[in-house]
């Protein structure tokens, strides 16, 4: 369960959240909605401990541990991870490496051996069929030259591959045309089971009809302004952010 | 590569926060010469050595012609100031105090000696020996023990101190030495001449392919010393050798001076491959100490169809000076360079190739890879001369670059001298950073910051580390990650 108290936080000295209070339990899936830079990849960026972003105010509880005390990599090990909006390029560095690199170093976490070599590698064949991805493309570098749709399988390739127990997706349907987005959509339904959790970030309702939220929140000006169930997205959709901003 | 990776994150854990492995003195009674440079001493290392007239003769004109010289400042590079009659140019760590040899007429070293060795991972005796590799160790001034002297010999291989091969194949070396480096080369080429002592010699005689790994291995002790290793080594019609390079030293507030020569020459078909993993002490954090690393290395393919590969990596010292080039003369030779240079906090490096093309149809390669951190300056510097009967002559070149941080500098400089119109020369470079943004997508997965920058460095060093033998590629790899510790967050 992650527990969100007054949390505050700012980038560079502007206060981007300023008192958000947020509960997620196990199993629930939660829909953030809300304008542009009303804080929703800061409040991501701040969960996983981002060094970009301060937290001047407030507390995050993570299955009863203070999150705000543990560095990134701690809070991966914990079963936190986040899907990027915009993942980054690592040249050089096969993904086939690097997701063996993340899995030991969860592995040493927990005080287990590392992952023998077949083990590992039938690990990833199963879990590539989750979202289609190609054997070349885990031969390749991390991210290198794939298209924006490969980049975001890759990104639920790899929550698939580390097992979280709280996913972030920020902005995962940006930029996937409907066939991608599906199977980015039907490859995370199949990933999770009923105790993982979800903050699911988004401004369109296609993304919710495949991950269908147990909850709604809009997040303006720092704050969340209004809660709400499934029903609140698909209002949104139809009559955008005033009424509630205004009303 | 997949269990290397597993070794490797296990390594960086455990020498977390630990400074330079190597950094240790063995205590053993060493005999060193005055200090001082003249005649005097240069005659003294000679009659020392037992050497023939016509080597001292070679040493003494070295010197001679090294005093009309000055030390050279093109490289970009802040040097410190080197006292020349400060430093002992002769240490002998197998002198018992009763001036006997250490290693006994049985071939029984020092056990302190055999201790250090071992320390460092190089077992001198045969049974204990890494599989297929032979091993020369040189401790400061003078070859400690060869191993598989007996098994090469069979074969016709001779491999043994250069000290050695002036004794028992003195033909062979002085039909060779200076050849390929003259001691007129430049300046540490000239000191060098004037002072070497031990470094290896190796001849691999026609169609022959050296059945194990030669290696060499050069550990600094004596304080005050400076360390001048000569290497030979040449690879007769049809023949094959794979020869590898280590270094460490002790960690001392002083610096220490290693001018070295290598010398290869190759012949009709034949193929030599030199591979340099060099951890010479690198100096404190705040710059102070680390060796000095001034090198001429240079192969000189006379035979058509030869081959010639450089490979090193280069983690240590507090300066490098080192250029290892080839003469491309015999038509269709080829030519490598293959090059990871990594410096951080106050090292310097200067470091790349020359690749001279005079046969027709000559081919080189050169992949340099500089991965700058710390306070560190690091450059490529590299010549391409293709001469005019160099008929199709093919160079290609590639220089990428990798800043970790910003106080770090990293340059190119690379010159072009093409006098035939068949030749084809192309170069790239690049420049890149490790971004904080990778580094976070690494953490957010799970992976530490020194093991995420371990992972990227190793990475984009792969095309060169490849090069190395097996066992060494996986030395290298932890060597790079440990080198960087402490560079990024």
């Amino acid at each position: 369960m992650l527990e969100i108290r007054n949390l505050h936080a700012s980038v560079e000295g502007k206060e981007i959240l300023k008192g958000v209070d947020l509960t997620i339990k196990d199993g629930e899936i939660h829909a953030l909605m809300g304008t542009n830079g009303a804080g929703k990849s800061t409040l991501s960026n701040v969960i996983v401990g981002h060094p970009k972003y301060e937290v001047t105010e407030g507390t995050i509880m993570f299955n009863g541990k203070d999150l705000l005390a543990m560095n990134p990599e701690e809070r991966a090990h914990a079963g936190i991870f986040m899907s990027f909006q915009q993942p980054v390029e690592i040249p050089g560095v096969s993904m086939t490496n690097f997701m063996r690199a993340a899995v030991n170093a969860k592995y040493q976490a927990e005080g287990m051996e590392p992952i023998k070599s077949t083990d590992f590698l039938k690990v990833m064949r199963e879990k590539r069929q989750l979202v289609e991805i190609d054997q070349k493309l885990v031969s390749r570098s991390v991210n290198e030259g794939f298209s924006g749709g490969e980049k975001k399988r890759n990104e639920i390739f790899q929550m698939a591959m580390l097992n979280p127990s709280f996913c972030i997706l920020d902005e995962t349907d940006s930029g996937l045309d409907v066939d991608a987005l599906r199977i980015v959509a039907e490859g995370f339904n199949k990933f999770r089971n009923e105790k993982t959790s979800a903050m699911v970030i988004t401004h369109y309702q296609r993304l919710l009809d495949y991950i269908r939220p147990d909850v709604v929140h809009v997040l303006i000006d720092g704050r969340i302004i209004k809660t709400g169930g499934a029903e609140l997205a698909k209002q949104i959709e139809d009559n955008g952010f005033d009424w509630i901003i205004n009303g | 590569m997949k269990e290397n990776n597993k070794e490797e994150n296990e390594f960086v854990r455990k020498v977390a926060n630990k400074e330079y492995e190597y950094g240790f003195t063995t205590d053993v009674h060493t005999e060193i010469i005055e200090k001082g440079l003249n005649e005097d001493i240069v005659r003294l290392i000679s009659q020392k050595k037992g050497e023939p007239d016509w080597l001292l003769e070679f040493r003494l004109n070295a010197y001679r012609h090294w005093l009309t010289m000055r030390q050279p400042s093109w490289g970009h590079l802040r040097m410190p100031e080197i006292d020349y009659q400060a430093i002992s140019y002769y240490a002998d760590p197998t002198k018992q105090k009763n001036g006997t040899d250490a290693q006994n007429s049985n071939g029984e070293i020092d056990p302190e000696l055999k201790k250090t060795f071992d320390k460092l991972g190089i077992p001198l005796e045969e049974q204990l020996a890494l599989s297929g590799m032979a091993v020369d160790a040189v401790m400061d001034s003078v070859s400690v023990k060869t191993t598989f002297k007996q098994q090469l010999e069979e074969k016709g291989i001779i491999f043994c101190s250069i000290s050695e091969a002036v004794r028992n194949h003195p033909d062979l070396v002085r039909q060779f030495l200076g050849t390929v480096v003259p001691y007129r080369d430049n300046y540490f080429a000239a000191l060098n001449s004037a002072v070497f002592s031990d470094g290896s010699f190796v001849y691999i005689p026609k169609n022959t392919r050296c059945p194990l790994e030669l290696s060499t291995y050069f550990r600094i002790n004596a304080r005050g010393t400076g360390q001048f290793e000569r290497t030979l080594i040449v690879c007769d019609d049809d023949s094959y050798v794979s020869y590898l390079e280590g270094c460490t030293a002790p960690m001392r507030d002083e610096n220490q001076l290693h001018a070295a020569i290598v010398e290869i020459v190759v012949m009709n078909r034949a193929e030599v491959k030199y591979s340099t993993v060099q951890n010479w002490y690198p100096g404190d954090k705040d710059g102070k100490g680390g060796v000095l690393n001034l090198v001429t290395k240079r192969g000189h393919l006379r035979g058509v169809d030869s081959k010639l590969s450089w490979t090193q990596v280069e983690t240590g010292s507090a300066i490098t000076w080192k250029y290892p080039s080839c003469v491309l003369q015999g038509d269709n030779s080829q030519a490598e360079f293959y090059s990871v240079a990594v410096t951080n906090n106050y090292q310097q490096a200067d470091t790349g190739t020359k690749m001279i093309h005079v046969g027709k149809n000559t081919r080189s390669t050169i992949i340099s890879k500089g991965i700058s951190a710390g306070k560190s300056q690091n450059s490529y510097r590299g010549l391409v001369k293709v001469g005019t009967h160099a008929d199709n002559a093919r160079n290609y070149s590639s220089c990428d670059s990798l800043l970790l941080g910003s106080e770090c500098g990293a340059h190119t400089f690379p010159y072009l001298d093409v006098h035939n119109n068949s030749a084809t020369v192309e170069h790239e470079a690049t420049t890149s950073k490790i971004s904080e943004d990778q580094l976070f997508y690494c953490n957010q997965r799970g992976i530490s910051t020194e093991e995420a920058v371990g992972l990227i460095v190793n990475g984009y060093a792969r095309e060169v580390l490849n090069k190395l033998p097996m066992e060494f590629a996986v030395e290298a790899q932890k060597l790079l990650s440990v080198s960087l510790e402490g560079s990024v967050g």
